[in-house]
């Protein structure tokens, strides 16, 4: 599947810049840093995740955990640095940004000439008035293009040398999936319906076979409600796709919000405190859903946890950070021990913070799991 | 006794047996059942406006002429369910799509323009130009939702006919644009009189609309049960999740800013040259409001509630109120005589707006789940549908 995805992810917006990044790597964040104003919540994080790893992104509150991972996502654009995705930069400043107003005058300008040639060859004041109303259209079209970022638009503005960050939904097309710390699915749609909106990038048919029920049309509804059903079955939600999003507890909310993710066949998926207010069975089944996912999908994860337990069982690195600096990154097994960790994380002697224990002794003082936005 | 029960039980599995065929049915032929739907309304309101107490309100051809102007309503209120029902884009200035689509007929088919342009393709060129302006209004209007985007579209809506009445050298101003040319349609030019459009004669007007409403209707509800249909309801749940899902909000948005006020540009060229005049005073704000109105009453979302409750409103508004006027002024009723309906339809909008909040804010017709995609999902898991809550969330470990 993620082979798949691979093939048909393309950026689709994003002037995307291949650079020489190291090879296996599906993600790779350079001096990330991002200001709200005054204050800062992400400074110069370097950051990668190895393809096929589980990486985990842990911090007590107000660590910038969030806004990392939004910068990822593409939700924020970041005050420095850049984000990789698979050796394509995705989302950084934008470069060279004036030359695209220049870009949607080349139209119109081109018409203008036109005009400026036949008044020259004795053109009436009606074909005069028609160049200009063309190239009035012409200003509009472009500034249409410029909202809608069709594909040849953006070819136009990378063959320029212009970049701009990808939106969101063009992280999803290039192979991004992500949940929420507090769940947000379409409440008030199905369960079939949130997973089918999941699969939006990787529907062909337009409203034009809408309109006239084409036959591809008919076939991607049956097709695509099919692999609804194997969705719902990957995340344990068996036959409950008729129900309501906002009907169904809580738990079963974190299962439906992972298969919407899963249904846009991402590479990598972004997992936003998956176990929050969960109690100790749905936890474990939620980590060995995780690293199934690895596993049998050859999903690279990356994780924003409270729950050390889980933190320290599924990944295969872990980052922290605190108050926007990234203060230690290497294996569960290194980072346990870091004392900068401990003295800035944990806040606890190491003997009482050895994650081996029971969830209680494992949980964090200084962030207990569930609370508040990081 | 317990035959009978067992009768009546077996009567009642009977009857829902039915119910749920036809449901079936219509679910799984939606463009066969609305045809059908439609087919019967259109004989059916002739007939029952025929028989008393329809029939002593006014006379028959004038009940015509007010089913196919309330047609005008339902096609603007199925259009506005797209932008706001479905997409959830609180649009208070739907009228001006309605003028677009108007005054591009008057252009099109009008002495004061000199054109006489054919019906049918004007009416795709109304839908067109609204739908243009559909976008301009859309592109700047993407980053705002709820309050702010209805007082933008507001703001959008009151200026499009302050524009038509200023332009005077172009749209005539005040007085607008009159003597628009009724419609003609090939080959039934040679027909009969009683097959020409005219003002003695509402009948074509009828069976017009009720074609346009029939196809307007199979796409409308198409483009619900789309792709597109699903990203429209994404970001009317939730902006952020549905482009963290991989939905182009952009284009969505203007899509459903473009269809919806398509389907009025529709509305407005059959206004047009219903009425043979077009004049900025027919798309004031109350027009939206009229419309949205009857979304929200008819019950939002869901494609047959806007349009029967669109019907009913416009019926009431149009027929029901003149005519009270004149029925009891004729009987004489002491107080009843002397007041004015018309003038009050705006305080019934009111007090029918208010009871429904309190008393059924779903609308009329709430808008049911969409069961046929369910069916097909669903089919090896049907029992499973209905959850036992102290079963085990999921088969994970």
């Amino acid at each position: 599947m993620a082979s798949a995805a691979g093939a048909t992810a393309r950026g689709a917006s994003a002037a995307a810049t291949a650079t020489a990044s190291a090879p296996g790597l599906v993600l790779r964040a350079s001096k990330v840093t991002k200001r709200f104003g005054g204050s800062v919540a992400v400074r110069e994080v370097d950051f990668e995740i190895p393809d096929g790893a589980i990486v985990s992104l842990i911090g007590p509150n107000g660590a910038g955990k969030t806004t990392f991972f939004n910068v990822i996502a593409g939700l924020m654009e970041p005050t420095a640095g850049f984000v990789e995705f698979r050796g394509r930069r995705m989302i950084a400043r934008p470069v060279r940004a004036f030359l695209e107003p220049i870009v949607w005058f080349i139209p119109p300008a081109l018409v203008a000439l036109i005009g400026v040639i036949l008044a020259a060859g004795g053109a009436t004041p009606e074909e005069l008035a028609l160049v200009i109303l063309v190239a009035i259209i012409a200003v509009g079209a472009m500034f249409l293009a410029a909202i809608v970022r069709p594909r040849w638009y953006n070819a136009i503005l990378h063959s320029v040398g212009v970049f701009r960050s990808a939106r969101p939904n063009d992280m999803v097309v290039a192979g991004v999936g992500r949940t929420f710390q507090n769940i947000r699915l379409f409440p008030n749609m199905t369960a079939t319906e949130n997973v089918l909106v999941g699969m939006h990038t990787k529907l062909k048919s337009t409203p034009v076979d809408a309109f006239f029920s084409t036959r591809r049309q008919r076939r991607e509804e049956v097709e695509s409600l099919e692999r609804v059903r194997t969705f719902l079955d990957l995340v344990g939600l068996p036959g409950r796709g008729p129900e309501l999003a906002k009907n169904l507890p809580y738990g079963d909310q974190r299962r439906l919000e992972l298969a919407r993710a899963l249904a846009s066949q991402p590479v990598l998926l972004l997992l936003d405190e998956p176990t929050a207010e969960m109690n100790p069975r749905e936890t474990s089944e939620m980590t060995a859903l995780i690293s199934r996912l690895r596993s049998e999908l050859g999903l690279s994860i990356l994780l924003i946890e409270h729950d050390m337990r889980v933190v320290m069982e599924i990944s295969d690195r872990i980052t922290v950070l605190d108050h926007g600096d990234r203060i230690a990154e290497g294996t569960p097994d290194v980072v346990r021990r870091d004392p900068k960790v401990i003295e800035a994380y944990l806040g606890t002697p190491p003997a009482e913070a050895a994650p081996s224990g029971t969830p209680a002794a494992g949980t964090p003082a200084a962030g207990p799991a569930g609370s508040p936005p990081a | 006794m317990n035959a009978g029960v067992g009768a009546r039980n077996a009567r009642q599995r009977r009857g829902g047996d039915v119910r749920d065929t036809i449901r079936e049915f219509a679910e799984q032929h939606r463009s066969t059942s609305i045809i059908v739907a439609m087919a019967v309304i259109a004989a059916v309101l002739p007939v029952l406006a025929a028989v008393p107490p329809f029939s002593l309100f006014q006379p028959h051809n004038a009940w015509v002429d007010g089913f196919a102007n309330a047609g005008t309503y339902v096609l603007l209120a199925v259009g506005l369910n797209i932008v706001v029902g479905l997409a959830g884009l609180l649009d208070l200035g739907y009228a001006a799509f309605f003028a677009f689509g108007a005054y591009a007929y008057a252009y099109g088919a009008s002495p004061f323009s000199h054109n006489d342009l054919p019906f049918l393709p004007l009416l795709l060129v109304g839908a067109a130009v609204a739908a243009t302006f559909g976008v301009i209004l859309g592109a700047p209007t993407l980053r705002l939702r709820g309050d702010y985007l209805a007082i933008v579209t507001f703001g959008f809506g009151e200026i499009v006919p302050i524009v038509f009445l200023n332009a005077e050298q172009y749209t005539n101003g005040t007085n607008g644009i009159g003597g628009v040319y009724q419609p003609t349609i090939p080959l039934l030019d040679r027909l009969p009189d009683s097959f020409q459009f005219s003002f003695t004669n509402p009948w074509p007007f009828y069976v017009l609309m009720i074609f346009i409403l029939t196809i307007v209707m199979i796409f409308a509800y198409r483009l619900q049960d789309s792709r597109l249909g699903r990203a429209w309801m994404a970001i009317r749940e939730d902006e952020l999740a549905a482009a963290s899902s991989g939905v182009n909000t952009v284009t969505t948005k203007l899509l459903a800013f473009a269809l919806g006020a398509s389907t009025a540009g529709l509305a407005g060229v059959f206004n047009a040259a219903k009425l043979t005049v077009v004049s900025p005073d027919q798309f004031l704000f109350a027009v939206s409001f009229t419309v949205l109105a009857m979304i929200v009453l008819g019950g939002m979302g869901n494609i047959w509630g806007v349009a029967v409750g669109a019907f009913v409103i416009s019926t009431i508004q149009q027929t029901l109120l003149k005519q009270l006027d004149i029925v009891f002024h004729q009987l004489g009723i002491p107080i009843l005589k002397d007041v004015n309906f018309l003038s009050y339809q705006f305080l019934l909008y009111g007090v029918a707006l208010v009871l429904m909040m309190l008393l059924r804010p779903e609308g009329l017709f709430p808008s049911g789940r969409r069961r046929r995609e369910l069916h097909s999902a669903e089919d090896s898991a049907g029992e499973a549908l209905v959850v036992d809550p102290a079963a085990p969330t999921g088969g994970l470990v």
